[in-house]
């Protein structure tokens, strides 16, 4: 079905270097691949996590984002300290929406900003005394937070403070626990390592303080990590798993405490959605506890039956029979989603571009509706994440690594997909060139897209994205006179 | 000297190299007793490390430091 074979497709990539000066194109060349199902070792064909190259337009974000607005943001009864300049925190404010339950401002802060508005005087003097003073702040005007986490920006790590020191001090005066993350936005190439970073803090600061205290568990516990409850995610798996006989335990870090972090060591499995941002917290937790982990995919009834089946099987036969009960109860549900939608949505072509675990977990979903994913990419993939890529893209599709803005657009000019889905960066120039367009990164303020109650607003979304009479009717201001022919092609 | 992760079973190791996102089978190890393991591993993908002979790990994974003798790229 794929429109454009092997051979095309190369043609297309290299077509599409041919206007880099020779060293971005040397470089840029070994971000771009054609899918070979045939090979096992993504790096053969794709180099991913390097450096972006200057010059060119990325969408990545930074080690910062990849801490406080993925890995810790969502933790609702914690303050979340945006230690440095105050701009960090108030443009990433509440953006993400990870929804949680709560009275936000007296039991949970999730859209709050709080930040210590370093001025001048603080990068001269430091900032640790201003830092000390804010937490005491935050005890007196927010008592019912349980515990606070100091997210470094940028000129913590320059002028050298030492968090630390600070929060050891605050942690053993208010008997919470204070967490300093080292996530200044200058270290590693993109958000990714902020999510090891963050990882790591979990690691050190939250998982080792309830160790040896008692646990009243089940042999049905598990914990669901990473999944951060954008638009209401981590609430339609988590009945899933509820309801075939799983106690879920904790909530990584979508609708999240801090009591259910400290928790999860109990647990008898980790299974992970994210495994980008999270893979590291649950290898920890599998040496040093000896939990196993296991990847699960919630988008797409094919898929979710998959992954129910799969979780199943690391349990007995109850839950296993739990599993089939959920599937069978069900599978008439999402029939009737796929009679009404795949009729619509059939045979259309989609170009993904986005992070973490969506540019693989979705093609099912996508093919459940009859839709094909004719090019995926990571923002700030690495090497494991193109490994299981690999096979679940078809043949001579295309895969890209870091994006840049200009490759993007020649890409969907050329392959004409019916629908591109990728961030807010992207999404008003796709519009303007009226190619229908959907944000994969917040669901495009809908939701949730996981699990079952899930799929039927993805496939609703789709089709009236995809099925908007709008995109016919535009014309981009720069095209207002060329051909009308080539126009309604486009659109 | 790089931190590795060895995962699985006896028999069927896999070798873990978070720096790298390097995770592969274990073909060979050159020792693998319960009172001496490690030594000379060598990879699915043709790398070849090297670990300090020692007591076979009670439970794995277990985190360790490995030479690189030979990595395949």
């Amino acid at each position: 079905m794929s429109a454009l074979t092997r051979e095309e497709t190369e043609a297309l990539i290299q077509e599409v270097l041919e206007v880099y000066p020779e060293k971005a194109k040397k470089d840029r060349e070994k971000h771009l691949a054609v899918n070979d199902q045939s090979i096992e070792q993504s790096k053969k064909c794709i180099t991913s996590n390097r450096k972006s190259l200057p010059g060119v337009m990325t969408i990545r974000g930074c080690a910062y984002a990849g801490s406080k607005g993925v890995v810790w943001g969502p933790i609702k009864d914690m303050i979340h300290i945006s230690h440095g300049p105050v701009g960090c925190g108030q443009y990433s404010r509440a953006g993400r929406r990870n929804y949680y339950v709560g009275t936000t401002g007296v039991n949970t802060f999730g859209t709050m900003n709080f930040t210590s508005d370093f001025q001048e005087k603080d990068i001269v003097f430091g900032g640790d005394k201003k830092l000390a003073k804010l937490i005491g702040e935050i005890e007196q005007l927010f008592p019912l937070n349980k515990g606070i986490s100091v997210q470094s920006e940028c000129p913590i790590g320059l002028i050298g403070d030492d968090i630390e020191a600070v929060s050891k001090k605050a942690a053993a005066e208010t008997g919470k626990p204070v967490v300093p993350v080292r996530c200044e936005g200058f270290r590693g190439v993109s958000q990714s390592l902020g999510h090891h970073i963050a990882n790591d803090a979990i690691r050190d600061w939250v998982l080792p303080r309830r160790e040896g205290k008692a646990f009243e568990g089940t042999p049905y516990d598990v914990a669901v990590i990473g999944d951060y409850n954008i638009g209401g995610d981590a609430w339609s798996s988590r009945i899933l798993l509820e309801e075939m006989g799983l106690r879920v335990v904790a909530q990584w870090s979508g609708d999240g405490t801090i009591a259910e972090m400290e928790k999860t060591p109990y647990v008898k499995v980790n299974l992970i959605h994210c495994y980008r941002s999270m893979n590291y917290i649950a290898r920890h937790m599998e040496e040093k506890y000896n939990i196993p982990w296991m990847e699960y995919n919630f988008f797409g009834p094919t898929k979710v039956a998959e992954s129910l089946r799969a979780i199943a099987a690391k349990f007995d036969d109850k839950i296993k029979e739990g599993a089939e009960r959920v599937i069978a109860k069900y599978q008439p549900l999402m029939q009737a989603v796929i009679d009404k939608y795949k009729p619509r949505l059939q045979g259309k072509r989609v170009m993904l571009y986005v992070g973490g675990l969506r540019p693989r977990h979705v093609i099912g979903a996508y093919e459940d509706l009859g839709m094909e994913v004719v090019g995926t990419g990571y923002e700030f993939g690495h090497n494991d994440d193109y490994d299981r890529t690999i096979k679940d893209m078809g043949n001579a599709t295309l895969i890209y690594d870091d994006v840049t803005g200009f490759e993007f657009e020649e890409f969907v000019k050329r392959v004409k997909p019916d629908l591109v889905g990728s961030g807010i960066k992207e999404k008003f120039i796709f519009q303007k060139m009226g190619v229908p367009f959907r944000q994969m990164h917040s669901w495009d303020y809908s939701g949730p897209y996981h699990g079952y109650d899930g799929f039927a607003i993805f496939a609703r979304d789709m089709d009236m994205t995809l099925n908007n009479p709008c995109w016919g009717k535009m014309q981009a201001p720069w095209l207002k006179k060329a051909d009308s022919e080539t126009e309604k092609k486009a659109a | 000297m790089a931190n590795i992760m060895i995962q699985g079973s006896k028999g069927a190791y896999v070798f873990y190299l978070p720096k790298r996102d390097l995770e592969d089978a274990i073909v060979s190890m050159e020792f693998d007793t319960p009172e001496k393991w490690g030594g000379e591993i060598k990879l699915n993908n043709g790398g070849m490390y090297y670990i300090e002979p020692q007591p076979a790990p009670a439970r794995l994974p277990i985190s360790l430091r490995a030479k690189r003798l030979d990595a395949a790229e």
